[in-house]
Protein backbone atom coordinates (compact mmCIF):
# COMPACT_ATOMS: atom_id res chain seq x y z
CA UNK A 1 0.00 0.00 0.00
CA UNK A 2 1.24 3.47 -0.72
CA UNK A 3 1.67 6.14 1.57
CA UNK A 4 2.41 8.87 -0.58
CA UNK A 5 1.09 9.96 -3.60
CA UNK A 6 1.63 12.47 -6.02
CA UNK A 7 -0.43 13.86 -8.57
CA UNK A 8 0.77 16.26 -10.83
CA UNK A 9 -1.52 18.06 -12.71
CA UNK A 10 -4.27 20.21 -11.32
CA UNK A 11 -7.18 20.20 -13.86
CA UNK A 12 -10.51 18.44 -14.04
CA UNK A 13 -8.18 14.67 -14.29
CA UNK A 14 -5.83 15.70 -11.23
CA UNK A 15 -8.18 17.21 -9.25
CA UNK A 16 -10.94 14.48 -9.66
CA UNK A 17 -8.54 11.82 -8.89
CA UNK A 18 -7.45 13.13 -6.34
CA UNK A 19 -10.94 13.60 -4.42
CA UNK A 20 -11.73 9.67 -5.61
CA UNK A 21 -8.57 8.48 -4.05
CA UNK A 22 -10.04 9.94 -1.05
CA UNK A 23 -12.87 8.34 -1.59
CA UNK A 24 -12.05 4.67 -1.75
CA UNK A 25 -10.11 5.64 1.22
CA UNK A 26 -6.53 6.23 0.89
CA UNK A 27 -5.41 8.25 3.93
CA UNK A 28 -1.34 8.64 3.10
CA UNK A 29 0.15 11.58 2.13
CA UNK A 30 -1.61 12.85 -1.10
CA UNK A 31 -0.08 16.22 -3.26
CA UNK A 32 -1.43 17.75 -6.19
CA UNK A 33 0.27 20.01 -8.13
CA UNK A 34 -0.56 22.19 -10.75
CA UNK A 35 0.78 25.14 -12.82
CA UNK A 36 -2.21 27.35 -13.15
CA UNK A 37 -2.41 29.81 -10.09
CA UNK A 38 -6.54 28.98 -9.63
CA UNK A 39 -7.99 26.71 -8.04
CA UNK A 40 -8.97 23.65 -10.22
CA UNK A 41 -11.57 24.47 -12.70
CA UNK A 42 -13.91 22.87 -14.85
CA UNK A 43 -12.59 24.03 -18.56
CA UNK A 44 -15.28 22.92 -21.30
CA UNK A 45 -17.16 26.30 -20.15
CA UNK A 46 -13.91 28.55 -21.46
CA UNK A 47 -14.99 28.27 -24.84
CA UNK A 48 -18.75 28.91 -24.00
CA UNK A 49 -20.49 30.22 -21.57
CA UNK A 50 -17.17 32.20 -20.20
CA UNK A 51 -16.75 33.72 -23.60
CA UNK A 52 -20.43 34.14 -24.34
CA UNK A 53 -20.28 36.34 -21.25
CA UNK A 54 -23.28 34.26 -19.73
CA UNK A 55 -20.78 33.00 -16.84
CA UNK A 56 -18.28 35.09 -15.18
CA UNK A 57 -15.64 32.48 -14.46
CA UNK A 58 -15.95 28.71 -15.37
CA UNK A 59 -17.10 26.75 -12.39
CA UNK A 60 -14.24 24.90 -9.64
CA UNK A 61 -14.02 21.68 -9.48
CA UNK A 62 -13.22 21.89 -5.49
CA UNK A 63 -12.65 24.53 -3.55
CA UNK A 64 -9.54 25.31 -1.65
CA UNK A 65 -11.24 24.54 1.72
CA UNK A 66 -12.40 21.85 0.24
CA UNK A 67 -8.89 20.03 -0.59
CA UNK A 68 -8.05 20.80 2.79
CA UNK A 69 -10.99 19.04 4.47
CA UNK A 70 -9.90 15.93 2.71
CA UNK A 71 -5.93 16.30 3.68
CA UNK A 72 -5.17 17.10 -0.06
CA UNK A 73 -1.87 19.36 -0.21
CA UNK A 74 -2.55 21.65 -3.30
CA UNK A 75 0.35 23.17 -4.66
CA UNK A 76 -1.12 26.01 -7.07
CA UNK A 77 1.17 27.62 -10.15
CA UNK A 78 3.53 25.19 -9.29
CA UNK A 79 5.47 23.51 -11.86
CA UNK A 80 7.28 20.42 -11.95
CA UNK A 81 10.61 20.26 -13.44
CA UNK A 82 11.48 16.77 -13.00
CA UNK A 83 10.59 13.06 -11.92
CA UNK A 84 13.92 11.37 -10.17
CA UNK A 85 12.17 7.43 -10.60
CA UNK A 86 14.88 6.05 -8.61
CA UNK A 87 14.70 8.45 -5.82
CA UNK A 88 10.74 7.65 -6.12
CA UNK A 89 10.36 11.99 -6.05
CA UNK A 90 9.50 14.88 -8.22
CA UNK A 91 11.25 18.78 -8.35
CA UNK A 92 9.51 21.59 -8.63
CA UNK A 93 10.29 24.81 -10.03
CA UNK A 94 10.61 26.59 -6.72
CA UNK A 95 13.06 23.67 -5.39
CA UNK A 96 11.24 21.19 -3.64
CA UNK A 97 11.45 17.95 -4.19
CA UNK A 98 8.03 16.02 -2.91
CA UNK A 99 8.60 11.92 -2.36
CA UNK A 100 5.86 9.53 -4.24
CA UNK A 101 5.36 5.76 -3.34
CA UNK A 102 3.00 6.26 -6.60
CA UNK A 103 2.86 9.28 -9.23
CA UNK A 104 0.07 10.32 -11.06
CA UNK A 105 0.58 12.32 -14.36
CA UNK A 106 -2.02 14.61 -15.44
CA UNK A 107 -0.29 17.09 -17.07
CA UNK A 108 -2.99 17.49 -20.10
CA UNK A 109 -2.65 19.08 -23.62
CA UNK A 110 -1.64 22.52 -24.48
CA UNK A 111 -2.96 24.71 -27.56
CA UNK A 112 -1.22 24.39 -30.57
CA UNK A 113 0.61 27.54 -31.58
CA UNK A 114 0.40 29.08 -34.76
CA UNK A 115 2.75 31.32 -36.26
CA UNK A 116 1.64 33.85 -38.67
CA UNK A 117 4.29 35.80 -39.53
CA UNK A 118 4.73 39.77 -39.30
CA UNK A 119 4.79 38.90 -35.93
CA UNK A 120 1.28 39.10 -35.99
CA UNK A 121 -0.46 37.91 -32.53
CA UNK A 122 -2.27 34.68 -32.58
CA UNK A 123 -4.53 33.77 -29.60
CA UNK A 124 -4.67 30.47 -28.46
CA UNK A 125 -7.38 29.26 -25.86
CA UNK A 126 -6.71 26.86 -23.06
CA UNK A 127 -6.93 28.07 -19.79
CA UNK A 128 -9.49 30.42 -17.99
CA UNK A 129 -6.64 32.86 -18.62
CA UNK A 130 -6.55 32.63 -22.50
CA UNK A 131 -11.08 32.73 -21.93
CA UNK A 132 -11.05 36.04 -20.21
CA UNK A 133 -8.71 37.71 -22.48
CA UNK A 134 -10.30 36.94 -25.81
CA UNK A 135 -13.72 37.83 -24.23
CA UNK A 136 -12.46 41.68 -23.27
CA UNK A 137 -11.31 41.69 -27.13
CA UNK A 138 -14.94 41.02 -28.01
CA UNK A 139 -16.83 43.81 -28.72
CA UNK A 140 -19.95 44.44 -30.83
CA UNK A 141 -18.69 44.91 -34.50
CA UNK A 142 -15.08 43.45 -33.94
CA UNK A 143 -13.32 41.27 -36.77
CA UNK A 144 -12.50 37.91 -35.60
CA UNK A 145 -11.02 35.26 -37.57
CA UNK A 146 -10.59 31.61 -36.35
CA UNK A 147 -8.17 29.56 -37.65
CA UNK A 148 -9.61 26.12 -37.91
CA UNK A 149 -13.12 24.41 -37.61
CA UNK A 150 -12.50 22.11 -34.79
CA UNK A 151 -14.71 22.01 -31.36
CA UNK A 152 -12.85 24.67 -30.18
CA UNK A 153 -13.24 27.25 -33.35
CA UNK A 154 -16.25 26.63 -33.86
CA UNK A 155 -17.07 27.22 -29.96
CA UNK A 156 -15.08 30.18 -29.84
CA UNK A 157 -16.86 31.20 -33.48
CA UNK A 158 -21.18 30.87 -31.85
CA UNK A 159 -19.45 32.58 -28.95
CA UNK A 160 -18.09 35.63 -30.16
CA UNK A 161 -21.02 35.95 -32.56
CA UNK A 162 -23.20 35.99 -29.62
CA UNK A 163 -21.01 38.96 -28.47
CA UNK A 164 -22.08 40.92 -31.06
CA UNK A 165 -18.51 40.15 -33.52
CA UNK A 166 -18.13 39.48 -36.72
CA UNK A 167 -16.69 35.84 -37.44
CA UNK A 168 -15.26 34.07 -40.44
CA UNK A 169 -14.11 30.39 -39.56
CA UNK A 170 -11.18 29.24 -41.88
CA UNK A 171 -10.84 25.33 -42.17
CA UNK A 172 -7.88 24.05 -44.38
CA UNK A 173 -10.26 20.30 -44.86
CA UNK A 174 -13.67 19.93 -47.13
CA UNK A 175 -15.37 19.69 -43.67
CA UNK A 176 -15.83 20.96 -40.42
CA UNK A 177 -15.16 19.39 -36.95
CA UNK A 178 -12.34 16.89 -39.40
CA UNK A 179 -12.61 12.59 -38.97
CA UNK A 180 -14.10 12.98 -35.29
CA UNK A 181 -17.69 13.92 -36.42
CA UNK A 182 -19.70 12.21 -39.45
CA UNK A 183 -20.26 14.34 -42.83
CA UNK A 184 -23.54 14.93 -42.08
CA UNK A 185 -23.96 15.99 -39.02
CA UNK A 186 -21.13 18.80 -39.75
CA UNK A 187 -23.03 19.75 -42.41
CA UNK A 188 -25.92 20.89 -40.12
CA UNK A 189 -23.62 22.32 -37.63
CA UNK A 190 -22.44 24.59 -40.85
CA UNK A 191 -25.40 25.67 -41.88
CA UNK A 192 -26.45 26.53 -38.53
CA UNK A 193 -23.11 28.65 -38.08
CA UNK A 194 -23.80 30.26 -41.09
CA UNK A 195 -27.69 31.07 -40.29
CA UNK A 196 -26.46 32.76 -37.59
CA UNK A 197 -23.73 34.89 -39.75
CA UNK A 198 -20.44 32.98 -39.07
CA UNK A 199 -18.55 33.06 -42.62
CA UNK A 200 -17.30 29.53 -42.90
CA UNK A 201 -14.94 29.09 -45.56
CA UNK A 202 -13.58 25.36 -46.06
CA UNK A 203 -10.15 24.11 -48.08
CA UNK A 204 -9.15 27.62 -47.39
CA UNK A 205 -5.34 27.83 -47.01
CA UNK A 206 -4.75 30.44 -44.46
CA UNK A 207 -1.61 32.16 -45.77
CA UNK A 208 -3.58 33.07 -48.93
CA UNK A 209 -6.60 34.61 -46.92
CA UNK A 210 -7.51 37.99 -47.63
CA UNK A 211 -9.75 38.28 -44.56
CA UNK A 212 -6.52 37.87 -42.19
CA UNK A 213 -5.16 41.28 -42.96
CA UNK A 214 -8.29 43.13 -42.35
CA UNK A 215 -8.69 41.30 -38.91
CA UNK A 216 -8.77 42.92 -35.67
CA UNK A 217 -8.47 39.56 -33.55
CA UNK A 218 -7.14 35.87 -35.02
CA UNK A 219 -7.54 32.83 -32.78
CA UNK A 220 -6.29 29.56 -33.65
CA UNK A 221 -8.06 26.35 -32.68
CA UNK A 222 -5.53 24.17 -34.87
CA UNK A 223 -5.45 21.22 -32.24
CA UNK A 224 -3.81 20.15 -28.90
CA UNK A 225 -0.52 18.72 -27.69
CA UNK A 226 -0.07 16.51 -24.86
CA UNK A 227 2.03 17.10 -22.26
CA UNK A 228 4.52 14.45 -22.19
CA UNK A 229 7.89 16.21 -21.99
CA UNK A 230 8.01 15.69 -18.07
CA UNK A 231 7.14 12.10 -18.90
CA UNK A 232 9.77 12.06 -21.85
CA UNK A 233 12.66 12.99 -19.71
CA UNK A 234 12.09 10.48 -17.22
CA UNK A 235 12.47 7.58 -19.99
CA UNK A 236 8.95 7.36 -19.68
CA UNK A 237 7.35 5.39 -23.16
CA UNK A 238 5.59 8.09 -25.27
CA UNK A 239 3.42 7.66 -28.29
CA UNK A 240 1.18 9.75 -29.06
CA UNK A 241 0.90 10.62 -25.19
CA UNK A 242 1.92 9.40 -22.83
CA UNK A 243 1.98 5.91 -23.05
CA UNK A 244 0.01 3.43 -20.70
CA UNK A 245 -1.54 0.53 -20.20
CA UNK A 246 -5.01 -0.68 -20.00
CA UNK A 247 -5.02 -0.46 -16.04
CA UNK A 248 -3.62 3.42 -16.77
CA UNK A 249 -0.08 2.48 -15.67
CA UNK A 250 2.98 3.78 -17.72
CA UNK A 251 5.83 2.00 -18.35
CA UNK A 252 7.03 2.28 -15.20
CA UNK A 253 4.58 0.68 -12.33
CA UNK A 254 4.78 3.44 -9.76
CA UNK A 255 3.67 6.07 -12.29
CA UNK A 256 0.56 5.99 -13.94
CA UNK A 257 -1.22 8.69 -16.42
CA UNK A 258 -4.84 9.62 -17.09
CA UNK A 259 -6.69 12.49 -19.21
CA UNK A 260 -5.50 14.35 -22.35
CA UNK A 261 -2.06 13.46 -22.11
CA UNK A 262 -2.15 9.51 -22.24
CA UNK A 263 -2.56 7.48 -25.06
CA UNK A 264 -4.16 3.92 -23.92
CA UNK A 265 -5.39 0.52 -26.09
CA UNK A 266 -9.28 0.37 -26.43
CA UNK A 267 -11.27 -3.38 -26.04
CA UNK A 268 -14.13 -1.71 -27.83
CA UNK A 269 -11.84 -0.89 -30.77
CA UNK A 270 -9.64 -3.91 -31.15
CA UNK A 271 -7.28 -2.58 -28.84
CA UNK A 272 -6.05 0.34 -30.98
CA UNK A 273 -4.38 2.97 -29.43
CA UNK A 274 -6.09 5.78 -28.51
CA UNK A 275 -5.99 9.10 -26.86
CA UNK A 276 -9.04 11.97 -25.82
CA UNK A 277 -9.76 14.99 -25.42
CA UNK A 278 -12.58 15.25 -23.69
CA UNK A 279 -14.14 16.12 -20.47
CA UNK A 280 -16.08 12.87 -19.83
CA UNK A 281 -12.54 11.45 -20.42
CA UNK A 282 -10.86 13.10 -17.77
CA UNK A 283 -13.64 12.14 -15.17
CA UNK A 284 -13.95 8.58 -15.69
CA UNK A 285 -9.95 8.27 -16.35
CA UNK A 286 -9.45 10.29 -13.10
CA UNK A 287 -11.87 7.72 -11.21
CA UNK A 288 -10.38 4.70 -12.66
CA UNK A 289 -6.62 5.56 -12.20
CA UNK A 290 -7.62 5.89 -8.99
CA UNK A 291 -8.75 2.27 -8.36
CA UNK A 292 -5.70 1.37 -10.75
CA UNK A 293 -3.19 3.23 -8.45
CA UNK A 294 -4.63 1.59 -5.05
CA UNK A 295 -4.80 -2.44 -6.78
CA UNK A 296 -7.42 -2.49 -8.82
CA UNK A 297 -6.36 -4.60 -12.54
CA UNK A 298 -9.44 -4.36 -14.43
CA UNK A 299 -8.55 -2.04 -17.81
CA UNK A 300 -10.39 1.34 -18.93
CA UNK A 301 -13.09 0.54 -21.10
CA UNK A 302 -15.67 3.46 -21.04
CA UNK A 303 -17.19 3.85 -24.40
CA UNK A 304 -15.89 7.42 -25.59
CA UNK A 305 -18.24 10.30 -25.09
CA UNK A 306 -17.82 14.14 -26.95
CA UNK A 307 -20.37 17.24 -26.61
CA UNK A 308 -19.92 20.72 -27.53
CA UNK A 309 -22.93 23.44 -27.72
CA UNK A 310 -22.97 25.72 -30.65
CA UNK A 311 -25.49 28.34 -31.75
CA UNK A 312 -28.14 26.30 -29.42
CA UNK A 313 -27.57 23.12 -31.20
CA UNK A 314 -25.97 20.70 -29.16
CA UNK A 315 -23.71 17.76 -30.98
CA UNK A 316 -23.28 14.41 -28.94
CA UNK A 317 -21.21 11.48 -29.81
CA UNK A 318 -20.95 8.04 -27.88
CA UNK A 319 -18.27 5.69 -29.61
CA UNK A 320 -15.93 6.46 -32.23
CA UNK A 321 -17.56 7.42 -35.72
CA UNK A 322 -13.58 6.84 -37.43
CA UNK A 323 -14.37 3.02 -36.58
CA UNK A 324 -17.19 2.46 -38.64
CA UNK A 325 -17.25 0.51 -41.84
CA UNK A 326 -21.34 1.43 -42.45
CA UNK A 327 -23.72 4.05 -41.45
CA UNK A 328 -27.34 4.35 -40.64
CA UNK A 329 -29.39 7.28 -40.60
CA UNK A 330 -32.06 8.42 -37.70
CA UNK A 331 -34.08 11.60 -38.98
CA UNK A 332 -35.96 12.65 -36.36
CA UNK A 333 -37.96 15.45 -37.74
CA UNK A 334 -37.15 18.69 -36.18
CA UNK A 335 -33.75 18.70 -37.59
CA UNK A 336 -32.31 16.59 -35.06
CA UNK A 337 -30.33 14.03 -36.91
CA UNK A 338 -28.47 10.67 -35.19
CA UNK A 339 -25.83 8.91 -37.60
CA UNK A 340 -24.96 5.55 -36.06
CA UNK A 341 -21.76 3.67 -37.04
CA UNK A 342 -21.66 0.34 -37.64
CA UNK A 343 -18.42 -1.96 -37.23
CA UNK A 344 -17.47 -5.09 -40.39
CA UNK A 345 -19.70 -7.20 -38.56
CA UNK A 346 -22.80 -5.26 -37.34
CA UNK A 347 -21.14 -4.48 -33.90
CA UNK A 348 -22.32 -0.50 -33.04
CA UNK A 349 -19.26 1.64 -32.85
CA UNK A 350 -20.78 5.18 -32.46
CA UNK A 351 -23.54 7.31 -32.27
CA UNK A 352 -23.06 10.74 -32.93
CA UNK A 353 -26.51 13.29 -33.04
CA UNK A 354 -27.09 16.93 -33.30
CA UNK A 355 -30.52 18.46 -31.58
CA UNK A 356 -32.13 21.51 -30.61
CA UNK A 357 -31.01 21.70 -26.81
CA UNK A 358 -30.56 18.46 -25.42
CA UNK A 359 -33.30 16.37 -27.23
CA UNK A 360 -31.10 13.61 -28.65
CA UNK A 361 -29.24 13.18 -25.15
CA UNK A 362 -31.24 9.76 -24.23
CA UNK A 363 -31.25 9.01 -27.40
CA UNK A 364 -27.09 9.07 -27.22
CA UNK A 365 -26.75 7.35 -24.20
CA UNK A 366 -28.67 4.47 -25.11
CA UNK A 367 -26.37 4.01 -28.22
CA UNK A 368 -23.54 4.49 -25.39
CA UNK A 369 -25.20 1.98 -23.56
CA UNK A 370 -24.96 -0.83 -26.87
CA UNK A 371 -22.43 -0.35 -28.22
CA UNK A 372 -20.20 -0.45 -24.39
CA UNK A 373 -22.49 -4.12 -24.51
CA UNK A 374 -21.00 -4.64 -27.92
CA UNK A 375 -24.52 -5.36 -29.34
CA UNK A 376 -25.89 -5.46 -33.35
CA UNK A 377 -28.66 -3.87 -33.45
CA UNK A 378 -30.76 -4.17 -37.00
CA UNK A 379 -30.42 -1.35 -38.77
CA UNK A 380 -33.70 -0.98 -39.81
CA UNK A 381 -34.92 -0.72 -35.86
CA UNK A 382 -32.01 2.34 -35.46
CA UNK A 383 -33.24 4.16 -38.45
CA UNK A 384 -36.42 3.61 -37.51
CA UNK A 385 -37.22 6.98 -35.46
CA UNK A 386 -40.66 5.21 -33.78
CA UNK A 387 -38.50 2.30 -32.02
CA UNK A 388 -37.38 3.83 -28.92
CA UNK A 389 -33.69 2.99 -29.00
CA UNK A 390 -33.51 2.39 -25.06
CA UNK A 391 -36.26 -0.78 -25.58
CA UNK A 392 -33.16 -2.26 -28.09
CA UNK A 393 -30.74 -2.26 -24.81
CA UNK A 394 -33.42 -5.15 -23.69
CA UNK A 395 -33.13 -7.62 -26.40
CA UNK B 1 -49.09 22.13 5.36
CA UNK B 2 -49.82 20.33 1.86
CA UNK B 3 -50.36 21.66 -1.59
CA UNK B 4 -51.28 19.43 -3.67
CA UNK B 5 -50.97 19.73 -7.40
CA UNK B 6 -52.34 17.76 -10.70
CA UNK B 7 -49.16 17.69 -12.32
CA UNK B 8 -50.16 14.98 -15.43
CA UNK B 9 -51.99 12.11 -16.59
CA UNK B 10 -50.25 8.52 -15.47
CA UNK B 11 -50.53 7.69 -19.57
CA UNK B 12 -47.87 11.19 -19.95
CA UNK B 13 -45.30 9.42 -18.42
CA UNK B 14 -43.86 6.59 -19.75
CA UNK B 15 -42.15 3.49 -17.75
CA UNK B 16 -38.62 4.16 -16.84
CA UNK B 17 -38.71 7.60 -17.83
CA UNK B 18 -39.32 11.16 -17.01
CA UNK B 19 -41.11 14.74 -18.25
CA UNK B 20 -40.98 18.00 -17.44
CA UNK B 21 -43.77 19.54 -15.35
CA UNK B 22 -43.75 24.06 -14.87
CA UNK B 23 -45.82 25.50 -12.01
CA UNK B 24 -46.13 28.62 -10.58
CA UNK B 25 -42.56 30.13 -12.21
CA UNK B 26 -40.94 26.36 -10.83
CA UNK B 27 -39.81 23.58 -13.11
CA UNK B 28 -39.70 19.96 -11.74
CA UNK B 29 -39.67 16.61 -13.17
CA UNK B 30 -42.40 13.85 -12.72
CA UNK B 31 -41.08 10.36 -12.94
CA UNK B 32 -42.46 6.71 -13.81
CA UNK B 33 -40.54 3.78 -12.34
CA UNK B 34 -39.85 0.23 -13.59
CA UNK B 35 -42.27 -0.50 -10.86
CA UNK B 36 -45.01 2.13 -11.84
CA UNK B 37 -44.63 3.98 -8.97
CA UNK B 38 -44.30 8.12 -9.55
CA UNK B 39 -41.67 10.36 -7.81
CA UNK B 40 -40.83 14.27 -8.39
CA UNK B 41 -37.79 16.30 -8.15
CA UNK B 42 -36.37 19.52 -8.45
CA UNK B 43 -36.10 20.18 -12.58
CA UNK B 44 -32.84 21.15 -12.95
CA UNK B 45 -29.16 19.22 -12.29
CA UNK B 46 -27.47 20.93 -9.06
CA UNK B 47 -24.41 21.15 -11.10
CA UNK B 48 -25.14 23.09 -14.29
CA UNK B 49 -28.56 24.31 -13.84
CA UNK B 50 -29.37 21.87 -17.20
CA UNK B 51 -33.28 20.62 -17.10
CA UNK B 52 -33.12 16.76 -16.12
CA UNK B 53 -36.23 15.89 -17.94
CA UNK B 54 -34.05 15.50 -21.36
CA UNK B 55 -31.70 12.95 -19.35
CA UNK B 56 -32.32 9.18 -19.56
CA UNK B 57 -33.77 7.09 -16.85
CA UNK B 58 -32.20 3.56 -15.62
CA UNK B 59 -33.95 1.99 -12.68
CA UNK B 60 -34.26 4.72 -9.87
CA UNK B 61 -31.33 7.10 -11.39
CA UNK B 62 -31.51 10.05 -14.05
CA UNK B 63 -28.60 11.23 -15.39
CA UNK B 64 -28.12 14.63 -16.80
CA UNK B 65 -28.22 15.14 -20.27
CA UNK B 66 -25.52 17.11 -20.67
CA UNK B 67 -22.31 15.84 -17.73
CA UNK B 68 -24.09 12.42 -16.70
CA UNK B 69 -24.58 14.11 -13.15
CA UNK B 70 -26.41 10.89 -11.75
CA UNK B 71 -28.91 11.34 -9.24
CA UNK B 72 -32.02 8.89 -7.35
CA UNK B 73 -34.88 10.41 -8.45
CA UNK B 74 -36.18 8.52 -5.64
CA UNK B 75 -34.10 9.89 -3.01
CA UNK B 76 -32.40 12.71 -4.38
CA UNK B 77 -28.85 11.32 -3.66
CA UNK B 78 -26.28 12.30 -5.93
CA UNK B 79 -24.05 9.71 -7.32
CA UNK B 80 -21.27 10.63 -8.30
CA UNK B 81 -19.24 13.29 -10.26
CA UNK B 82 -19.76 15.89 -11.40
CA UNK B 83 -22.67 16.44 -8.96
CA UNK B 84 -22.33 16.34 -5.42
CA UNK B 85 -25.37 18.28 -4.36
CA UNK B 86 -28.69 16.41 -3.54
CA UNK B 87 -31.69 17.15 -5.81
CA UNK B 88 -34.77 18.12 -3.60
CA UNK B 89 -38.08 15.30 -3.77
CA UNK B 90 -41.36 15.92 -3.41
CA UNK B 91 -44.27 13.56 -2.20
CA UNK B 92 -46.35 12.14 -4.97
CA UNK B 93 -49.73 10.24 -5.01
CA UNK B 94 -51.99 9.03 -7.56
CA UNK B 95 -55.47 9.37 -7.88
CA UNK B 96 -57.67 7.41 -10.54
CA UNK B 97 -55.75 8.37 -13.50
CA UNK B 98 -53.60 11.72 -12.13
CA UNK B 99 -50.33 12.13 -10.50
CA UNK B 100 -50.26 14.75 -7.99
CA UNK B 101 -47.47 16.72 -6.19
CA UNK B 102 -46.82 18.20 -3.33
CA UNK B 103 -45.05 21.41 -3.25
CA UNK B 104 -45.43 22.08 0.30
Amino acid sequence: MADSIVIVGAGETGARAALALRQKGFTGRLTLIGAEPSPPYERPPVSKAVLAGEAEAPPVVVLDKDLAAKEIDYLAGTQVEAIDRNAHEVRTGDGQTVAYDKLLLATGARARPLALGDNRPCLLLRSREDGFALREKLKPGVRLVVIGGGFIGLEVASSAVARGADVTVVEQASQLMGRAVPASIAAIMQRRHEASGVKVLLEQDVRELDALDDADIVVAGIGAIPETELAQSAGLEIDNGISVDGRLSTSDPDIFAAGDCCSYPHPLFGDARIRLESWRNALDQAEHVAGSILGDASPYETVPWFWSDQHGLSLQIAGLPQFAKATVQRVLGDGSLIEFGLAEDGRLVSASGVAEGNKIAKDIRASEMMIGGKMSPKPSDLADPNVSLKSLLRR
Amino acid sequence: MSNWIDACAKEDVEAEDVIRFDHSGQTFCIYRSPEDEFFATDGLCTHEQVHLADGFVMDNIIECPMHNGRFDYKTGAAKGAPVCEALKTYPVKVEGERVFVDLG
